[in-house]
């Protein structure tokens, strides 16, 4: 199987969409001849033209909403939002507009819209531009919400993204556009609310989303070379949740943590944790632990940014106390 | 009244008074249900302004958009709605046009292309916009107005879209109902400069009209719609209107922004319905006797469809967690 980047990956899912349905366009700021300053989109208009890979002015609440009223009458647009922090901008079209039509219109209205924006850190790019704030998003119900981990499953879920006939916000992490993974030359769908098990153990299991799969993965090699065996998974989507797959994993290890790049309170890790408290309390044999981003705004030195984010290392000498039965508690 | 077709259109502009009436029948039955305690919740009476309506949606077909605000009701009869499904609606009943999830505030006919009222004052500019981007992507033809009042000209969104709008030559017509107010305060204390020369600014040719005058809306309206369709637009209407009621139906003393004086001056001189009346039997297209029964009608079928809605089943408690997506039958089981 050949290998490309995130980057191509998205690009090929939304030209074969487009090729597709004619009623999917990408608009946003500097999405045609730029290509986006990931240079994501590059070669779209080319093949699409201006109408379907539309420029739009700096106005982010304006194409969102403008979005939200294509959707709703009947095309299927793809909205570009250059970095995730600018989601506070469009908050109310996002929330009280895209998410809630289908549900105040008794059924009568869709919203057939994909948001694509990014998260991460460690870019030195400062506290407005490397957030990871999906869980602000994974909150309000009505939106579907979409991490992808790699190349593969960027494309598979920005395939099953465009023909959902719900709002879905899909993140990608900024710092992968150009990590390569195996990725078919044949056409393939991710469904949502499936988890992917990436690595199967017995000792612990470590929940990652988005790029902290790959930290989760690497942590867990640390693990195997010390003799203990941890399970890695991914749930490639947050809204849906994969429930049953998560606890069935932590029935089996009966050791959890949860680690996600958004900040650690009130996020994805607490409430995944929360939930396998609940539900699979009494074959747990620790707590199960969050990882998440520190509850700071992002630093822009490098040497205080890297401290802000879970690490492999920081993952591993978390799961090594837990197995060993030490009690942990929250810096 | 502005000179029109008179007789050629007599059909016409019956409908437009029955319509104009049915709104204003609709909001004194929506008040009353506040008044004895029979509706859930607050509404915003659209009593005074039925010219607006009414004279802009007479201009569209069925396909063609709208997008409405909290003071809707007016917008969602204009377009064609039936008062059964819209007192369902405010009573919270399951045959409301949204199953009673709605309500007053947000109610949606998408049969007729009202894509809904918007509970957040200017949140369905970037909607309408929409529409109207559908309109153009997929070469449908249709024309979307966007209905919002004087304090949604506050509003940032709207100076977006309208710029975009522009740009791409959207079929789009932005409807600014001016009727005085932005809630309790005096326009003139919200808008600074001139409403319409905020969209020319963006190179939209823009009109203000007499919001009171159905012909006169109509008549522009149908220019503007036209024009639309051809590529022209998009257009910005400023239709100078007034108020009858508060801000919402609660809002009964209100002398400390308004006086009583002023709100019967526009009762008493400026009401759309009453001067279309006397045009339509000065011009011999209706007698009094034939007018009465019109509204005789009306009243009978608002009380009939009051009645219905009072006696109406709520939602069945297993609805709650439905329609929250659009392919998962109970969001939370």
């Amino acid at each position: 199987m050949r290998n490309i980047t995130l980057s191509q990956a998205v690009n090929e899912a939304l030209a074969e969409e487009m090729r597709r349905d004619e009623r999917v366009f990408i608009i946003g700021e500097d999405v045609a001849e730029a290509g986006t300053p990931f240079k994501v989109l590059s070669g779209l208009v080319e093949e699409f033209g201006t109408s379907r890979v539309v420029d739009t002015p700096i106005a982010e609440p304006g194409f969102m909403g403008i979005a939200v009223g294509a959707a709703m009458t009947g095309s299927r647009p793809v909205v570009d939002l250059m970095f995730g922090d600018f989601i506070y901008l469009i908050m109310d079209q996002l929330c009280n507009q895209a998410a809630k039509t289908h549900y105040m219109s008794g059924g009568k209205l869709n919203v057939p819209l994909v948001l694509r924006t990014n998260l991460g850190a460690t870019r030195r790019s400062a506290a407005q531009h490397s957030q990871s704030l999906h869980a602000l998003v994974a909150h309000i119900p009505g939106l579907k919400v979409a991490l992808p981990s790699s190349a593969y499953e960027a494309k598979g879920l920005m395939k099953t993204a465009i023909r959902d006939n719900n709002p879905v916000v899909i993140f990608e992490d900024k710092l992968m556009y150009n990590d390569k993974a195996p990725v078919p030359e044949e056409e393939y769908l991710i469904p949502f609310g499936k988890a992917n098990v990436k690595r199967s153990g017995s000792d612990i299991t470590l929940i990652g989303t988005s790029s902290m799969v790959q930290v989760c993965e690497k942590a867990a090699e640390i693990l195997a070379s010390e003799g203990i065996d941890a399970e890695v998974i991914d749930p490639r989507t947050i809204v849906p949740l994969d429930e049953e797959a998560l606890l069935k994993s932590a029935k089996k290890t009966s050791r959890v943590i949860v680690v996600d790049e958004g900040h650690q309170s009130f996020g994805i890790t607490g409430e995944i944790a929360s939930r396998i408290n609940e539900k699979a309390f009494y074959h747990l044999d620790a707590p199960v632990l969050r990882m998440g981003a520190m509850d700071v705004p992002v630093p822009f030195s490098p040497a205080l940014e890297d401290i802000t984010v879970p690490t492999p290392e920081g993952v591993a000498e978390s799961a090594r106390r837990l197995v060993a039965g030490e009690m942990i508690h929250a810096a | 009244m502005s000179a029109a077709k008179k007789k050629s259109n007599t059909e016409d502009y019956l409908r437009m008074y029955r319509q104009m009436v049915r709104i204003r029948t609709f909001e004194d039955n929506a008040n009353q249900l506040y008044l004895s305690a029979k509706m859930p919740g607050l509404t915003h009476m659209y009593s005074g302004e039925e010219a607006v309506a009414v004279g802009i949606c007479e201009a569209l077909k069925v396909t063609d958009k709208i997008t409405s605000t909290h003071r809707g009701h007016g917008h969602c009869v204009a377009k064609g709605a039936e008062f059964k499904e819209m007192f369902c609606e405010l009573l919270g009943k399951e045959e409301g046009y949204c199953r009673g999830k709605g309500g007053s505030m947000h109610i949606a006919d998408q049969s007729n292309g009202n894509l809904g009222a918007n509970a957040i004052v200017g949140g369905s500019m970037g909607i309408a916009t929409g529409a109207a981007f559908t309109a153009k992507l997929l070469g449908t033809g249709d024309v979307t107005v966007c209905f919002f009042g004087d304090g949604a000209t506050a509003q940032g969104l709207m100076y977006e879209v309208m710029n975009m709008a522009a740009l791409w030559k959207l079929p789009v017509i932005y409807a600014c109902e001016n009727n005085g107010y932005s809630e309790y305060t005096k326009t003139e204390e919200i808008a600074a400069g001139s409403i319409t020369a905020r969209a020319e600014a963006f190179g939209i040719e823009a009109h203000q009209v007499d919001g009171q005058d159905v012909l006169a809306v109509n008549t522009l309206a149908q220019k503007l719609v036209d024009r639309c369709r051809k590529g022209e637009g998009p257009f910005f209407v400023e239709l100078m209107t007034y108020r009858y009621h508060g801000h919402h139906v609660g809002d009964i003393n209100r002398e400390y922004y308004r006086s009583k004086e002023e709100e019967q001056d526009w009762k008493q001189n400026r009401d759309p319905i009453v001067r279309f009346r006397s045009w339509l039997v000065s011009e011999g297209i209706a007698n009094e006797e034939e007018i009465e029964a019109m509204n005789a009608a009306i009243k009978d079928d608002a009380a009939a469809a009051v009645e219905y809605a009072l006696n109406a089943k709520y939602p069945d408690v297993s609805e709650v967690d439905m329609h929250v997506f659009t392919d998962v039958e109970h969001a939370l089981a």
